[in-house]
């Protein structure tokens, strides 16, 4: 899909001709996150979609307890140093951003007045500014007013690099400035063209300036409101402990009418996902369970104790086997997998395209993930209704074998393939989970099929998913043929997302393997359009080149995508709770209520 | 008596000093990085990671981490939790009050089951009682607790909906009714560990009475007339009881060990969920401090039954 055709589609949404849901579907389904493709109709003039709001409650409170469960309990409540989703969660009871991602993809104004746009002034035409205006009137629990001057030391605390906040990378680079008291403008280093990152969705919950003014710096430690939250969220903070339980109740001073509808809130830690799920569908001891990775055979079992269901939001998060385009078994001045070398299979293109036919996502899917693993051919996300319109996926052993016959690799006596003396032997590895070991076997089975011997590896999460240099078993080191993993698209935009093709982000000792680039595939074309990106301020020009991009990586068959993960959590029947793949699972957390 | 208890204290340094340098040294070259979460996170520049590394003296050389920890320690300070960045020994404090509650119910009523049965089972060995009581008692410790309490949950929480599975320390509600919920949310725990325990004690009470009733002094204390009551509990127990007390003492470290898998399945906010959770973060300060604090236990309880030998028998002298 280019520009051209892009441009077509705008416009059959501005005539009506194409929904604008079905816009956004199309657009995920070549791998646009719905964010972006929100954003692109808004530019070109198309009416924002007025979020929906299915809240129902006429009165603020009444809802009784609400109780979450976690089976990862929050281990700390400042937004700034909250590095896992249990952590973003627990703090977002508490928090607010400016504004939050819907299941859409549109901004939804929580602390700002209003969505910056071109039309209301909020948006520079050079791309390098943005203005929010913030809603008047708002307090922080502790009843001190909200205003611009929390904002800018929201900038100031995170931006410090003495402060460690784990949400630097989307302060570093702008500058924040205050124009009246609840007016700030966000100045950019370079032409941005997804300006809604600051302030915005996980990493832009705001934290109150007259508590945390003292602890600015390397102090960030000690601030007391770490563990006692004082935010401007729909709940007010009662108790913490860390790894167990989180508890606040009603904020009847919240900003907002009507709202909350629960009196109490309670966030349980600890245990494991599958009685997680049980406690809610079961037993109907909690109301909602978090991140269920469970199989679905078991979900399905549970849900017909009919005290609860099953939500799936599709986000972005891909399970994949990354191919080694390096040679992991030859060193060259002390470094394995150097990118002085090239792997003596997968540098041929005939071997990755059978590989790519040998996966079979279909029996993936039946088999193991069910509605909690789709089969996918893209790398970016893709929902199972726009499977087929989009790159295809096809599992075919006899196809493989017919690509690997052409390329001149013949079949040894013991049944293995060889070329130039080099057989085809492949070491497959990935972490230790229950369905990555079964995932293993079906792929291993039908490479055997197509003469290609394959060893098994599987590595401790804790060691495959750690930075630890002197490991030889990372992730990030790769010192293997093959290997599986899920990653995950934590931010709306795909920049940074697809900056892990990027030649320059190949992982290799000098950078201490710290480079995002796993694949080591390094292609001038998908450099180019990466550059182009990062400074296309036309949002559909900047769409057409990031289909583009995802179109080389699986041309190329750089990775092959196996199943596309949509999050999965439980919910008591009665209880209503918008959830967004885009945000936080509470991102909007004041809607949520209970039915009578 | 005081002379001994000071020499046992200052033997126990030495053993501590060493046990902490091991475990130090395991946690240190053991492989894992408490920032993992930040390294899989295209979010977070790995600067942050490589500064936070650096705040936290992570980089330094095993051997100076382990001196800055000891003398700190020294000072009663514990160090902070990567992952709370919280005071270590808050953490454990907030945790240690649920934990003695259930591992204390638990030795409570594993001794008030094994104490009886084991006793009486003696008296009348290879009765239709001891037989039924050794039967339970063999399936009752050949069950592991992960086992059981998957089982109990099953039973009276899902089928009979009788009791939650789901712990909750802070309860909301006053008086009875705060009472009663705790009585309920405890009760599969602590049965879960009370009964495994209980089996295995009252196969060592039963065997502790056997090897005493039989002795001669026991013949003659029944010659003298006195009620079998009196002999049974003056003179037999009181014996045969100090191989017991050693079996308990010395598995008082091992129950808070063999906790951790009971409070995981009822997510009890105990000192073993917190040595989970931290293990499974790498979130080593943590993980030092409560194994260390294990180990002080096996320590502390091992002079207990030293002490309670003499108490109990006084021809052991402590010279």
């Amino acid at each position: 899909m280019d520009e051209q055709a892009l441009r077509q589609l705008i416009s059959d949404v501005e005539h009506k001709r194409l929904s604008r849901r079905d816009f956004i579907d199309k657009m995920v389904a070549v791998g646009v996150g719905a964010p972006l493709a929100a954003q692109m109709l808004t530019h070109a003039g198309v009416a924002h979609a007025q979020p929906r709001s299915d809240y129902k409650p006429t009165k603020r409170g009444g809802g009784g307890a609400l109780k979450l469960l976690w089976w990862q309990g929050a281990t700390l409540l400042n937004p700034h140093f909250a590095v896992g989703t249990k952590d973003q969660e627990g703090s977002r009871i508490f928090y607010e951003p400016l504004a939050g991602w819907d299941p859409e993809g549109n901004l939804v104004p929580m602390l700002a007045a209003e969505v910056p746009t071109a039309q209301n002034g909020g948006l520079s035409a050079d791309g390098l500014s943005v203005t929010w205006k913030l809603k008047r009137d708002v307090r922080w629990h502790d009843g001190k007013p909200f205003t611009a001057d929390d904002v800018v030391f929201n900038w100031e605390y995170a931006a410090d690099p003495a402060t460690a906040a784990v949400t630097i990378g989307s302060y570093s680079n702008c500058k924040v400035e205050k124009i009246d008291s609840h007016t700030v403008r966000v100045r950019f280093q370079k032409p941005t063209p997804f300006w809604a990152d600051p302030f915005v969705g996980v990493r832009g919950l705001l934290i109150p300036k007259h508590l945390f003014e003292a602890y600015k710096g390397a102090k960030s430690r000690e601030a007391p409101t770490n563990l006692k939250p004082v935010g401007t969220g729909p709940y007010k903070f009662v108790d913490f402990k860390p790894g167990d339980m989180v508890r606040g109740q009603i904020n009847t001073d919240y900003h907002l009418a009507n709202r909350p509808h629960f009196d109490t809130i309670e966030m349980k830690g600890g245990g494991d996902a599958v009685s997680a799920a049980r406690a809610v569908l079961q037993t109907g001891e909690f109301d909602y369970a978090w991140n269920l990775q469970v199989e679905d055979e078991i979900l399905k079992r549970l849900e017909a104790g009919g005290k609860g269901r099953t939500t799936v939001t599709p986000g972005g998060n891909i399970e994949f086997i990354a191919i080694n385009f390096t040679d992991p078994w030859q060193e060259v001045e002390g470094e394995r997998a150097s990118l002085k070398t090239r792997h003596p299979l997968f540098s041929e293109a005939a071997v990755r395209q059978a590989l790519n036919l040998l996966v079979d996502r279909g029996s993936i899917q039946e088999h193991i993930y069910g509605r909690t693993g789709l089969a996918t051919a893209n790398f970016l996300n893709n929902p199972e209704r726009f499977r087929s319109k989009s790159t295809k996926w096809e599992f075919n052993v006899d196809k493989a074998n017919q690509i690997l016959d052409a390329a001149g690799w013949k079949r040894g006596a013991d049944g293995i393939r060889a070329k130039d003396g080099k057989k085809m032997k492949v070491v497959f590895q990935t972490s230790i989970n229950a369905p990555r070991q079964k995932c293993q076997a079906i792929v291993k089975q039908a490479c055997q099929k197509a003469g290609i011997e394959m060893e098994l590896k599987s590595i401790t999460a804790s060691v495959f998913f750690s930075s630890d240099v002197a490991n030889p078993d990372t992730y990030t080191k790769f010192f293997c043929d093959l290997q599986m993993f899920t990653t995950t698209m934590t931010q709306p935009d795909p920049e940074l997302f697809m900056d892990q093709f990027c030649s320059w982000q190949a992982s290799t000792k000098e950078n201490k393997w710290q480079g995002r680039n796993i694949t080591r595939w390094r292609n001038d074309d998908y450099d180019k359009a990466f550059r182009a990106a990062e400074n296309e301020l036309d949002p559909v020009k900047r769409a057409a080149l990031f289909i583009r991009m995802n179109e080389l990586a699986i041309e190329n068959h750089v990775v092959i995508p196996v199943a596309y993960r949509p999050r999965v959590a439980a919910l008591g029947t009665k209880l209503r709770a918008p959830l967004s793949g885009w945000d936080n699972d509470m991102w909007n957390l004041r809607d949520w209520y209970r039915e009578a | 008596m005081s002379r001994y208890l000071l020499r046992r204290l200052l033997i126990a340094i030495p053993s501590l000093l060493g046990i902490s340098i091991v475990l130090f040294t395991v946690l240190a070259l053991a492989p894992g990085d408490p920032f993992e979460e930040l390294a899989t996170n295209p979010n977070v520049p790995a600067e942050v990671r490589m500064n936070l590394r650096a705040k936290f003296g992570l980089d330094d050389p095993v051997p100076v981490r382990y001196v800055r920890w000891l003398g700190a320690m020294a000072q009663g300070d514990w160090g902070f939790s990567f992952a709370s960045r919280i005071d270590v020994d808050t953490l454990i404090l907030q945790r240690l009050p649920v934990t003695l509650l259930v591992i204390g119910s638990s030795q409570l009523l594993a001794l008030l089951i094994a104490l009886p049965v084991g006793i009486y089972a003696a008296t009348r060995p290879y009765s239709w009682f001891d037989q039924i009581a050794n039967t339970l008692a063999f399936v009752g410790f050949s069950l592991p607790s992960f086992f059981t309490g998957i089982l109990f949950i099953l039973l009276f929480s899902i089928t009979l909906d009788w009791l939650p599975f789901v712990y909750r320390a802070d309860i909301s509600a006053t008086g009875w009714q705060w009472f009663w919920e705790h009585f309920k949310q405890t009760l599969m725990p602590v049965m879960v560990l009370g009964l495994f325990q209980g089996a295995s004690y009252t196969r060592y009470v039963r065997s502790a009475v056997l090897d005493v009733i039989r002795l001669d002094y026991v013949t003659t204390a029944r010659s003298k007339g006195l009620a079998e009551r009196a002999v049974i509990i003056k003179h037999v127990v009181r014996t045969a009881l100090i191989p017991v007390v050693t079996l308990v003492a010395l598995q008082m470290p091992a129950i808070f060990g063999g906790a951790i898998v009971t409070e995981q399945i009822f997510r009890v906010p105990g000192i073993g969920s917190l040595l989970i959770s931290a293990i499974l973060a790498n979130d080593t300060p943590v993980v030092m401090a409560v194994t260390f604090v294990l180990s002080c236990l096996v320590i502390f309880f091992n002079l207990v039954a030293d002490l309670l030998y003499g108490w109990l028998d006084p021809r052991i002298s402590y010279q």
